[in-house]
Order: structure tokens, then sequence, then C-alpha cells
């Protein structure tokens, strides 16, 4: 069963390994249609760290879900492109896709107990890419099973070859998970929260073991998070989400420093790290809407400090300047003034 | 004051009835009624028999009143057990536990009611804690159902929780709205006005924001910093990121399988951190300022903390330590003190409050310790 044949080839070298543009998502809920994707773009190469920042429910899973093609069966991509090797994903067969999962793209989940199969030795789970794409006997696959259990740090793997999931602690679940998702060689790499539920030595730990591979096999790595920092020091570009929709996108260095939407700058203005003890932190006031009532005009006028007449009529579209970055706000250049 | 240690068994004042000002006149009073809480030696230990876990292994403690210390460690160090002991919940198998100088496991019937209403806690999951079938008024007024005195009659208790409300900034109107009608943020507020019901002294705040996100944790925070000011309670504040306790908290204590390895002042513990432990966590937490950028600095810790089943003999922390030699295996380690007075400070205050490590090679700190 050999099918590497039906795998587009590798992209030029400056082309983007993963290019999602317009993408929407719909999802049915008890209360009706809702939009839990709205528009969202971004593109990222081989080698570079891009960021998808936002709030828990801002659409970040739902995002990456759609571009690998695991959707929940409540949820329909109702728009957009997602193209990898140059190719719309979104227009191939389920086959076709199902082919691309693995060689090309490839993910690591948020819940890495839930993400594993309870019932089977994890050397078992983490070869089977190779039984299926590479056509590897058993023995075969077992063999680079235990090779990639050593590569992501995993002791003695000969012997937890054998142990199941639930034998093993929460970052060697997120090691193992891991080396299931780099198994071929992706082009792409989407990490969502990888470290979210892990302890602060772990997580450093498990960041590392990203970037290495990353480094070694030149990925390009869509790093899925809330933590500004984890943005601050791993990713190249970053996406700001907010209410289903990008807010704000460029270069991590330049968002941070001087970020061009109200959102983005109450969100860095809030991290305590900066704030002197007994002073108030400046605070967002409010909280993020609801699916079902995300407002017509501007997503974040509840919220804005500076909100107006327009902002209610009208949505801001996400408007590029020159130098690479965009902001979805009528009003971006008075923030730099504010 | 010439003393610089606090008689251990200060004088309790005389606990008033309720009023917002009780508590800050206590705080102004803290010099000489000695801390407000005391923990010394608490050991805990579960299960049975051979399989047999110490979650707890002599933990000292030590909060005046309107203070907040900050408790951080990793997953299962013990953080929640010891805020257990702290409510009266847990009784520890070894140790002592003073507040305002009584042992609250010695106490009975009136008087452990009338203890309870002084420790109050706010939980983790703002989503979980909260029955949901009572409205947020009902919530907040839920403890007088016990403590009677507190607040008596319909009337009094009405205008109790419409000024708790404005006090977390809630409004009037959310009085009569359920938990599912508010967001996580709305609803750990509600958590904090029913703790702050019973006028307490000190609340217990397990991982209070954590289930909360950046926008909305600020808010909380807020509201957290703005009572200590204005009712002078005091916060034992539990949590894993690292720059909130240092926000919040005035001193802080960081614990490694049961036990307290490391406790000072916060700027202290956070710029000049002793064990290598402290320092390791310190330099693996992400930092948003990019001049911080870890590259180089970030001491990564080999494996994952041990099984409390299984606690490695002499340091418990030698296993993953960088620095850890032979001694480390066979002995356990001493506490090391060095003394944090600032040299412009040598008036009253010299409460000698030391920064402690328990290791046998702790980390110097450079030239600004003279
Ligand atoms: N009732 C209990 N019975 C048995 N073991 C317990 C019990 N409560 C706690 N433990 C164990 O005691 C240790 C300390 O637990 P604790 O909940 O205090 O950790 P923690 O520091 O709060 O961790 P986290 O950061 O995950 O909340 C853990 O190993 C835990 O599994
Ligand atoms: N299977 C599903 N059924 C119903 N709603 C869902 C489902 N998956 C996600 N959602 C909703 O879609 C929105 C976006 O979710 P998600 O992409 O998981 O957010 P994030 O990853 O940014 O936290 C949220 O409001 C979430 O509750
Ligand atoms: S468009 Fe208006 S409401 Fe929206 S972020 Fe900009 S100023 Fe605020
Ligand atoms: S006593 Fe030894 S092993 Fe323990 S922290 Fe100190 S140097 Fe490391
Ligand atoms: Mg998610
Ligand atoms: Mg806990």
């Amino acid at each position: 069963m050999t099918t590497n044949t039906a795998v587009p080839s590798p992209p030029a070298a400056d082309a983007p390994a993963l290019d999602v543009e317009g993408l929407c998502v719909d999802l049915s809920t008890p209360a009706g249609r809702v939009r839990a994707v709205d528009g969202v773009s971004f593109s990222v190469r081989r080698g570079r760290t891009l960021a998808l920042l936002g709030e828990s429910g801002c659409g970040k899973s739902m995002t990456a879900l759609s571009v690998v093609g695991l959707l929940d069966p409540a949820a329909d991509v109702t728009g957009g492109a997602v193209r990898v090797r140059g190719d719309d994903t979104l227009k191939m067969s389920p086959a076709q896709r199902r082919r691309l999962a693995g060689p090309v793209l490839s993910i690591v989940f948020q819940d890495a107990l839930t993400a594993l199969n309870p019932v089977q030795p994890v050397g078992r789970q983490i070869g089977e890419p190779f039984r299926i794409h590479r056509g590897l006997s058993r023995r075969q696959a077992h063999e680079k099973a235990i090779e990639l259990m050593t590569r992501v740090g995993i002791p003695e793997p000969r012997q937890r070859a054998r142990s199941y999931p639930h034998q093993f602690s929460g970052g060697m679940r997120q090691r193992l998970l891991i080396a299931m998702a780099v198994a071929l060689d992706p082009d792409v790499l989407i990490a969502d929260e990888p470290t979210t539920a892990l302890d602060v030595t772990v997580q450093a730990q498990i960041m590392r073991l990203l970037r290495d591979l990353q480094d070694e096999r030149e990925m390009a790595l869509v790093l899925i998070t809330h933590d500004l920092a984890v943005v601050a020091q791993r990713a190249d570009d970053v996406v700001v989400m907010y209410a289903g929709t990008v807010v704000e996108n460029g270069p991590v260095r330049d968002v941070f420093a001087d970020p061009r939407h109200p959102y983005t700058r109450g969100l860095l203005d809030s991290v305590p790290e900066h704030a002197v003890r007994g002073r108030p932190l400046p605070a967002v006031p409010g909280s993020p809407p609801e699916l079902s009532a995300v407002p017509t005009g501007c997503v974040f006028q509840d919220r804005c400090p500076l909100v107006r007449e327009r902002c209610v009529q009208e949505r801001p579209t996400l408007r590029t300047s020159g130098d690479g970055r965009s902001a979805a706000c009528h009003f971006s250049e008075e923030l730099a003034r504010a | 004051m010439p003393e610089s240690r606090m008689p251990e068994n200060g004088t309790p004042e005389s606990r008033a009835t309720a009023t917002p000002t009780r508590a800050a006149t206590a705080a102004d009073g803290a010099e000489e009624s000695g801390p407000l809480l005391e923990v010394r030696g608490v050991t805990k230990t579960f299960g049975h028999g051979r399989r047999r876990l110490t979650a707890l292994d002599g933990v000292d403690i030590r909060l005046g009143r309107g203070e907040t210390l900050g408790l951080v460690g990793e997953s299962g160090c013990g953080k929640s057990t010891l805020a257990r002991v702290l409510l009266g919940l847990e009784r520890p198998d070894a140790g002592t536990v003073r507040f305002d100088g009584t042992d609250p496991f010695a106490l009975r019937g009136k008087d452990l009611l009338a203890w309870r209403r002084r420790v109050q806690m706010v939980f983790q999951d703002p989503f979980a804690s909260l029955n949901a079938r009572m409205s947020a008024a009902d919530l907040i007024g839920e403890p007088w159902r016990t403590h009677r005195d507190v607040v008596p009659g319909a009337k009094a208790q009405d205008k109790r929780v419409r000024e708790l409300l404005s006090l977390v900034g809630l409004r009037d109107s959310d009085a009569h709205r359920y938990p599912n009608e508010f967001s996580g943020g709305q609803r750990q507020r509600i958590g904090i006005a029913r703790a702050l019901a019973l006028d307490p002294d000190l609340i217990v705040c397990d991982e209070p924001v954590s289930a909360l996100d950046l926008s909305v944790q600020a808010q909380v925070l807020n509201v957290l910093s703005e009572l200590r000011e204005r009712l002078g309670v005091a916060y034992v504040f539990i949590s894993h990121d690292l720059s909130v306790v240092r926000y919040i908290a005035d001193r802080v204590t960081v614990m490694y399988l049961g036990k307290v390895i490391e406790h000072g002042e916060t700027e202290d513990v956070f710029d000049h951190p002793r064990h290598p432990y402290t320092a390791a966590l310190m330099s693996a937490a992400p930092v948003l300022d990019a001049s911080h950028a870890t590259g180089d600095r970030e001491i990564l810790l080999q494996g994952e903390v041990p099984s409390p089943f299984d606690i490695p003999s002499g340091c418990r922390f030698r296993t993953r330590c960088p620095r850890a030699e032979d001694l480390c295996a066979t002995e356990a380690p001493p506490l090391v003190a060095r003394e944090t007075r600032d040299a412009d400070d040598s008036h009253a205050s010299s409460q000698a409050y030391s920064h402690t490590a328990l290791c046998h090679f702790p980390l110097e700190a450079e030239s600004a310790w003279a």
C-alpha cells in the first residue's frame, strides 16, 4: 500500500507551507447556527513559527481542526481555502486529505490523554503512521516507534513501548503525541496548546523539544496558545483572534511593541508581569461575547475604550499596511497616540 | 520594637461583631497581636499501610494581618492539602496550626463555628464551585444560614448582599440572576463575595484566576487587591502563574514534594532565588519582556517531579537538581537563612523576615547582599 505518489510535491522554498484564506466555520447549536470562525487568514513558511493567540472560545481549535480536516460533525467549513503545497485541501476528497495527514500536515492536540488510544500500547500507536503511509511491517514500524520515543526523551523506550497511555505522566504523554505527530516529517506541525495542562518546568522541556524538532526537520509550526509570554518567546509571527475573527497580525516583535488593535493593547496591558504591586492592573472591562451574540459592527465594540458610532454600524476589515502588519480597527491610527 | 521575633502566643484581641472596619483596625494592630496565622511542622500523610503518601512534610508558614502569602510549586506538591489544613478540613498528623494564637483543631461547638467564620476559601473553578440552582443573592447569603448572628434579619441581609455585590464590582440587579447567566469572571466575583459574607480575616485562594482568561483575570486580581486595601483581609494565594504571584504576594513560599524549600519576601525570592528548584522554576516560566528571552538563562530540569509515594533520600530535589552532589543523596539539607533587611531600614520593622532555603549548596546572591 504505497500512496506516496498522491501527495503533492514539496513547495518552493519561499512559498508558504500552509496558507489559510478567509476560513469560515459554522456550528449547529441547540440555539441555532452560529459562526465560530469568521474569515480567518494566515500563512506560514517552513522553519517559521506562527502563533494563533486568543482567549478560550475564540475559535483557535476550530481553526486548527478545519485545517487538518478533523472537525466535529456539528461543524461545517462554509468558506475559504486551506492550501498546502499549492493545492486547496478543502476541495479534496476525504481520501486525498487523509493522505496529507502525517507527511504534510500534522497536529498535536490540546489534551494528550484523550488524543491517545487508551487500549493500545503506545509503541503500536506511534508506529502506526509508518504502516499506513510507508507500508512498513509491524516489526519495522515498532523499531521506528522506539527510535522516535528515544528522540522525544522517553526513558527506557523499548520497555515503555509496551505500556498504555495512562501509565505515563502528563509530560510523557505529550512527548508521545509529539512523537506521533512528527513521525512522517510533516511540512507543517500544528500544536494546539501543547503545554497548557503541564507544570512550568515540564512546559519548558516540551517547548524546547518542539523547537529542536522544528529546527532539525525545518517544519513550519503553528503554535496555538492563550499565553502571551509563550508567543513573545517562541513565535516569529502572531495572529490575534477575538470572537472568531482575526483582529490583528504581524511580526510578534512589532505587534507586541506597538499594538494596532485595542484588544491586543488591552491584553498586553493586563499582563501582571509589568505591573506594580498595589497598583490596579489595567483590565479590559467585560468579557468576550457569546457566539450567538457577536455584535454586527466591530466584534470588540462592547469592551473597546475607543468605540464610537462608526464601530457599531460597520465591521472593520483587516487592513494591511506596508510593513507586513494588519489590524481590524477603524481607528488603529489613534491607538498609537492614546 | 526591639524584638525581632513575635511572641508565640500573641493575645487574641477581642472579636467585635461583623463590621467592615473591624478588620482594618486589626491590621493596624498587627505588630502587637502576633501573627494571624502560624503553622509549624505540619505533616500530613494519606493512604494505608505501606502505600502511604506524604503530602505535607514539616511545613512552616507564617502570615500577618492584611498580608498576602503566595504559595507556589508544581502539581501535587501539597498546596491544596495545606489549604485544606488551614481551613480546618484536614487534620494534620503532626505539627501545630495557630490562628490568632488559638489551635483551631482543639475547638469544639460554638467556638469552632465562630472560628470557621474567620477563614474562608475561594476555589479555582468558578463553574463547578457554585450551586447552579441558587441565585447570586442566595449563594452570597448562604453562609448566614449556618452563622445566624452575623447578619440577622432578612432586611439587613438584603442590604448586605447589595453591599457585597458592589464591593466585588457587580450590580444590584445581578442579585437575582443564576450562575449560568454569568461569565467566568463574574462567577468568580460571586465566589469572592460569598467568601466575604462572613467578614473573614483570612481568605485562602486556591488558583482563583487560573480558569479565567487574561483579560478577565486582571479584573478579579484587582477586586482581590482592593478588598485587601479596604477590609484588611489577609490572603494565602495559591497559583502556578508566577507573574500573578509576583504581582499579588508580599511573601512567597515555594514547595516541592510536600516540603517548603524556599521562603522570603517576594522580590528576594523572584530576583535572587537561593534554592536550585526555585531558580529553575523562575527561569522556566516564559516572560513577555523580550530582553529577558530565555535562551541561555533557562535552566532546563531533567524529568518530572518524583512520585510522592517514593520520595528520594537526602534532598528530595536531587533527582533533578543540576547542583546535586553526593552529600545530597545521603543527608537531608539544612534550612539556611539570610537576613534581608535593607541597610536603610534599621527601624522597627526589623521583623527579621529572613530569606530561607532548604539546600546544602544554595545559590549565592550577587553583590546586592552585603
Ligand atoms: N484525600 C487524599 N487522599 C490521597 N492522596 C491525596 C489526597 N489529597 C491529596 N493527595 C495527594 O497529596 C499530594 C498533594 O496534593 P495537593 O492536592 O495538595 O497538591 P497541589 O499542590 O494542590 O497540586 P495542584 O497544583 O495539582 O493542585 C498529591 O500527591 C495528591 O495526589
Ligand atoms: N463540537 C462543538 N459543538 C459545539 N460548539 C463547539 C464545538 N467545538 C467548539 N465549539 C464552540 O466553538 C467556539 C470556538 O471553540 P474553539 O475553537 O474550541 O475555541 P478555542 O480553541 O479558541 O478555545 C467556542 O464557543 C466553542 O464553545
Ligand atoms: S473598530 Fe471601533 S470598537 Fe472596534 S476596536 Fe476599533 S475603535 Fe474599537
Ligand atoms: S541539597 Fe543538593 S540536591 Fe538538594 S537542592 Fe541543594 S544542591 Fe540540589
Ligand atoms: Mg482550544
Ligand atoms: Mg491544588
